[in-house]
């Protein structure tokens, strides 16, 4: 698939602080694309950027084959979904969202077959004539975005578009914005901090910190394949076990001596060599908890560990298992926990058991350090 | 335990104390005697009379010249300076502040002296045209912090929206702006209205010969006698002073925007 939109080494400082680093990304025809990160992380800037409310101070922002960095943005082919909705409060929804098409100066019958068209698309005639301090949360949220769409942009601009809606209606609109974006096939870029929202809607997520991209991938590919220890902590809980390499395996495989721990298996994405200091993250839900000894291949590590804490979820429960000198999180799926005979409780002796493929060794890349000990899981 | 009597007492102490002479002035404008103290019937008179002098027809003519023209000035400055103390950060936006400020609490009787110097030593002539400048001096802070109130409220995503939409500044500034912030620019150049017919201090300073407004002209009737007319005055005078404040409260009064 073509590209819609391409930057390329786009910076942007506000003073002294340099918000936007180099950025270079592109984002592909159609797709629902996304900039995560914690706030601060230079993702709102970017968009701005973007949409055209900043100018860059170097680098270019192509969209379709067209240099639009400095271009005003009334001048560009895309809208903007604000973070508080923006609606205009003194018009009713239809006029706000039929006011994009009255700044174009559209005839008005075609601006009327627009709006209802529109209005059949978020599923709101029977609100037509409402203000928009008569509608709820989840409904100003639809009215911006077909408010938006209206304008046929070539791509769709998302600022925490669920931010301030409450998690019911938050997983409900989730719902609701990828229908609308099956609907319309419009590009959609999508500014979040929530994780969550950015893996169940994404193509492609573009995961910033201070400024710069850490990793862009899809979603499988940043949560399971974390470049860097930020990335690793950012999507979803991990356990890091900084160490060095002990030998190597093989093509495919190390030993690594852990500190407090001891050796560990681990598959290696990158050549490494002994002697190199690497971190491993290994997702919580990548163990196997078991009361008794298993008898594992050689492929799999085997850990005795004791139960520190559980925190029981419903349809997960989380242990936090003491492994040498290491607190490790530990996630379980529920088989018939109340049917067991003996179940695990804390204090119990355990053991972990998962296999060398399911560990990830960080690329230290970004100057973000991946060797440091995790405060979370390091003793 | 009973509840303490204290607070009731109090309240109808201090209302009595700031609107028992505006109900004796108002008692007094229907009594009949000529010199007041004693009732001696209720009678219209003294608005009749009112009505034909000729010279309170004047002062009233000048009062609302000043105050319409004075208001449509200082409201169009007033708005304009709250926007730009609201939207920039400069290095001199704590001197403009104070600048907008200053006439806020500069006293009256300063403001009146100060331009009343100031138009001798530019040898202008006192007349109408003094007394508006003089009123729009201080009604520009009056209408620039209650449009700076209410854009406290104001979302700037609102003009980044217009913009995003395809919207020019025309565009922005009637759709948008002016809607949204109407209330608010309503309500500051009523306050500049009622402040205008209302002054006193400063119009007794830069009025010259044939326009002074009604508050200065009550203060000469004042001189000549004749209370029973001037109470009569005084009541019509408070009551349209009245409806517009109240208008004007209604209009400012804050309304959920989202």
């Amino acid at each position: 698939m073509e590209s819609i939109l391409e930057i390329k080494t786009v910076n942007k400082a506000f003073g002294a602080q340099r918000v936007v680093r180099d950025v270079s990304l592109s984002v592909k025809r159609g797709e629902v694309f996304s900039l995560l990160g914690p706030s601060g992380c230079g993702k709102t800037t970017l968009l701005r950027m973007i949409a055209g409310f900043e100018r860059p101070d170097s680098g270019s922002i192509l969209l379709d084959g067209t240099d639009v960095a400095q271009l005003p943005p009334n001048r560009r082919q895309v809208n903007t979904v604000f973070q508080n909705y923006a609606l205009f409060p003194h018009l009713s929804v239809a006029d706000n969202i039929a006011f994009g098409l009255r700044a174009e100066g559209k005839p008005k019958i075609e601006i009327q077959e627009e709006v209802h068209r529109m209005l059949d698309l978020i599923r709101m005639h029977e609100h037509a004539h409402k203000k928009p301090s008569q509608i709820s949360g989840g409904q100003k949220q639809r009215v911006a975005i077909a408010r938006a769409l209206i304008k046929k942009p070539k791509i769709l601009l998302l600022d925490e578009p669920l931010a301030a809606l409450d998690l019911k209606l938050r997983q409900h609109m989730l719902l609701e914005l990828d229908r609308i974006h099956d609907e319309v096939g419009i590009t959609f870029i999508y500014v979040t901090h929530d994780q969550d929202e950015a893996m169940s809607l994404s193509d492609h997520i573009a995961i910033m910190n201070e400024g710069v991209i850490e990793q862009l991938g899809t979603p499988a590919e940043v949560y399971e394949l974390p470049k860097s220890r930020f990335v690793a902590e950012f999507i979803g809980d991990t356990n890091l076990f900084p160490g060095k390499v002990a030998s190597v395996e093989g093509s495919d495989y190390c030993h690594l001596e852990v500190p407090g721990l001891g050796k560990i298996l681990a598959y290696q994405d990158r050549p490494v060599a002994p002697g190199e200091n690497v971190t491993l993250s290994l997702r919580p839900e990548k163990f196997n908890l078991s009361r008794e000894k298993p008898t594992v291949p050689s492929i799999q590590n085997l850990l005795p560990g004791v139960v520190d804490t559980i925190i029981y979820m419903g349809s997960e429960t989380r242990y936090v298992v003491r492994c040498g000198e290491f607190k490790l999180n530990v996630l379980r799926q529920h088989n018939r926990c109340l049917l067991e005979e003996k179940p695990i409780t804390w204090e119990d002796s355990v053991w972990l058991t998962w296999h060398a493929d399911d560990g990830n060794i960080l690329q230290s890349t970004n100057g973000t350090p991946a060797t440091t000990p995790n405060a979370d899981s390091a003793p | 335990m009973k509840p303490s009597r204290v607070p009731l007492y109090t309240t109808l102490a201090v209302l009595a104390f700031l609107y028992l002479p505006i109900v004796v002035m108002t008692v007094q404008s229907f009594n009949a005697a000529r010199y007041g103290g004693e009732w001696k019937g209720f009678t219209f008179s003294w608005y009749a009379k009112l009505f034909e002098d000729r010279s309170i027809w004047s002062a009233t003519r000048n009062t609302l010249v000043v105050a319409i023209s004075c208001t449509a000035v200082s409201t169009i400055i007033g708005s304009l300076a709250a926007w730009v103390l609201h939207r920039y950060r400069t290095r001199l936006q704590r001197l403009h502040y104070l600048v907008t400020y200053a006439p806020l609490v500069v006293p009256d009787i300063l403001m009146g002296i100060s331009l009343l110097l100031f138009y001798v030593n530019l040898k202008i002539l006192l007349g109408l045209g003094t007394v508006i400048l003089a009123h729009v001096t201080f009604c520009i802070s009056y209408v620039a912090f209650v449009v700076l109130g209410r854009l406290q409220d104001f979302d700037y995503s609102l003009v980044e929206a217009a913009q995003d939409l395809g919207a020019g500044w025309g565009r922005i500034v009637f759709r948008v702006l002016l809607p949204v912030l109407g209330p608010g620019i309503l309500a500051g150049a009523m306050l500049a209205f009622t402040l205008s017919v209302d002054d006193f201090v400063i119009t007794f300073f830069v009025a010259g010969p044939g326009s002074s407004t009604l508050p200065v002209h009550i203060y000469s009737m004042i001189k000549h006698g004749s209370t029973t007319v001037i109470n009569a005055l005084s009541v019509l005078f408070m009551t349209v002073t009245f409806a517009v404040v109240v208008i004007s409260q209604f209009f400012s009064r804050n309304r959920p925007v989202h």
